[in-house]
């Protein structure tokens, strides 16, 4: 009995520093005051993220950047709540195939979205654009927002909604009073979630910017570039940050929104 | 009834449904169809050529460096695969049988969080851990264990398959521990009341109730490992370049993106087959000892 504990432990332990070595090392090689990227570490400084606030291009590549996630934020969001909605309250025809078809891109290689999407574009004559990207980026998140309220509206009790009905509300006004307010929590992390994925996609952003880049499209250029290395850890670190936050953040209205309808958390997003 | 004098459930769900699935096929299906018809194009220099050919195919499927990378690709993919679920596995039994339940939303969260953190810097971090000054080498060298730093570390395909591992783990856990956690207990412990001990009933109930929760995470990992671009260009190498690596190239420098769209094809046909026979051997498998 012992003997096992004493693995386990040992393995979870190691297991985690494996997990977590690269977002710990970011911030170290953040504020290590050296242009080479390696041990030992030299002292510490914060010149690499002064330096971010002067790199012009960068500001360029993250204004695009929260543009493209927060309109795929509202978009997947919105697809999201239509199918969820669906596909937890009626029974149409053909639904586990539909839905499954919709989930499709949760596990489709991105390239082969990326490089599907460039085809259309490129054979219908269109400019390849930012609002290219934002296509491609609400196609993969739908599902992860599908995900995350399929289980906000299955919490919902039906009744609820059939008492309002009997009490002479509308549909419409069912949904904006009763049903709305339940799943708001779902909707608001199902936004984050779109937000965060969005924000860090860099395969379709790849095959679908133009000339504008995003700021995943941004870093991958710089990677080559030894010497903006430093100050890459650095835009990392930030990056690192606001995602925990972001994702903090979902989940503590995820579970707050569960408690609500009265229901155990257990697991996370997906 | 109110409902009755609007629309049948069934109507109602297709119309709820259909921006979404709308979307889905103009951004998806549409797409897909477009790559297919393009890879029985040819390209000839600016113009494209759209008279029916296997030319496309003849050459993915026969000139040695396609064949090459294409094995390559798939026999990362299985290890990376295997690695996944190796170490998940033990990590999802330790949340689901050695956690409290009321920390288990927790440490599937812990779990989580490193999949969430920008990706392309998660997967260059690997090169500055694996590198010829990196930190594996370093401490390895102040600890005295090596004279010279390690070169088979980095720039190779097992630093490919390491850095994808770790890439896709979180992804490997979560269906596990799901199934894990729908494992009825009072079997387990009637196992040990008829005597079986802790080795023999894991592989005779834990084990074969969980693979489910294998079978999905083998899916969930394998699937999307095969097209991978980042890992390969990061940390690869030349030796360590994958499928994904030479259809981008089609598609760009090389500008053929006839054979691009080929070699897009046939990958996933590939990776589509190996995943039907997997699926297939394991429910022969799981219907055989019973």
């Amino acid at each position: 009995m012992r003997g096992k504990g004493y693995f386990f432990k040992w393995y979870i332990a190691l297991f985690l520093v494996f997990l977590y070595a690269p977002a710990i090392l970011l911030p170290v090689f953040a504020f290590n005051d050296s242009s080479i990227v390696s041990f030992p570490l030299k002292g510490f400084t914060t010149k690499w993220f002064e330096m971010l606030q002067s790199t012009e291009a960068l500001h360029v590549a993250v204004r695009n950047s929260l543009m493209i996630a927060v309109t795929t934020a509202i978009f997947s969001t919105l697809f999201a709540v239509l199918a969820a909605r669906a596909s937890t309250r009626f029974a149409f025809p053909a639904r586990r195939s539909i839905m499954g078809f919709i989930m499709l891109p949760m596990v489709l290689p991105e390239i082969i979205i990326g490089v599907s999407l460039l085809v259309v574009i490129v054979q219908m004559g269109f400019e390849l654009s930012l609002f290219t990207i934002i296509l491609g980026h609400i196609l993969i998140c739908t599902p992860f927002c599908i995900a995350i309220l399929s289980s906000a509206f299955m919490n919902l009790d039906q009744s609820l909604e059939e008492a309002s009905i009997d009490l002479g509300q509308t549909r419409w006004n069912t949904f904006r009073l009763v049903i709305f307010p339940l799943v708001m929590p779902g909707i608001v992390a199902s936004l984050l979630i779109a937000f965060t994925i969005s924000l860090d996609e860099f395969i379709i952003a790849f095959f679908l910017a133009g000339t504008e880049p995003t700021l995943p499209v941004y870093i991958w250029g710089q990677l080559r570039f030894p010497q903006k290395l430093p100050s890459l850890m650095a835009l990392g670190t930030l990056l690192l940050l606001l995602s925990i936050g972001l994702l903090v953040l979902a989940d503590f209205v995820r579970r707050r929104g569960l408690k609500k309808t009265g229901i155990e958390s257990s697991g996370g997003f997906l | 009834m109110l409902r009755k004098r609007l629309m049948s459930e069934g109507a109602q769900g297709m119309v709820l449904i259909s921006p979404t699935l709308v979307f889905t096929l103009l951004m998806l299906a549409v797409p897909l169809i477009m790559v297919l018809a393009l890879s029985f194009w040819t390209q000839n220099y600016l113009t494209l050529d759209r008279s029916f050919s296997l030319t496309n195919y003849k050459t993915a499927w026969t000139e040695p460096m396609y064949q090459y990378l294409m094995a390559r690709s798939l026999k990362i993919s299985i290890f990376v695969t295997a690695l996944t679920v190796v170490l998940a596995y033990p990590v999802a039994y330790f949340i689901s049988f050695h956690v409290t339940p009321k920390r288990k939303a927790m440490w599937i969260f812990l779990i989580t969080i490193p999949f969430w953190t920008s990706y392309l810097m998660r997967i260059f971090l690997w090169k500055v851990i694996l590198g010829y000054n990196g930190v594996v080498n370093g401490s390895l060298m102040g600890l005295g264990l090596i004279e010279q730093p390690l070169s088979f570390i980095l720039y190779n395909q097992n630093a490919v398959v390491l850095t994808l591992a770790h890439s896709w783990v979180p992804f490997a856990i979560l269906p596990i521990f799901v199934a894990l956690e729908r494992v009825d207990r009072s079997l387990i412990e009637a196992a040990e009341d008829l005597g079986d001990n802790r080795l023999r009933r894991f592989f005779r109930v834990t084990l074969p109730l969980s693979m489910p929760g294998v079978i999905a995470a083998t899916i969930i990992v394998f699937i999307p490992t095969i097209g991978d671009y980042v890992t390969p260009r990061l940390v690869g190498g030349p030796n360590g370049l994958m499928i994904s690596n030479m259809i981008e190239l089609q598609f760009k420098k090389a500008n053929n993106a006839p054979l691009g769209a080929a070699l897009a094809i046939s990958a996933m046909a590939i990776v589509t087959c190996v995943t039907l026979v997997f699926v297939w051997m394991n429910r022969k498998f799981m219907r055989g000892p019973k």
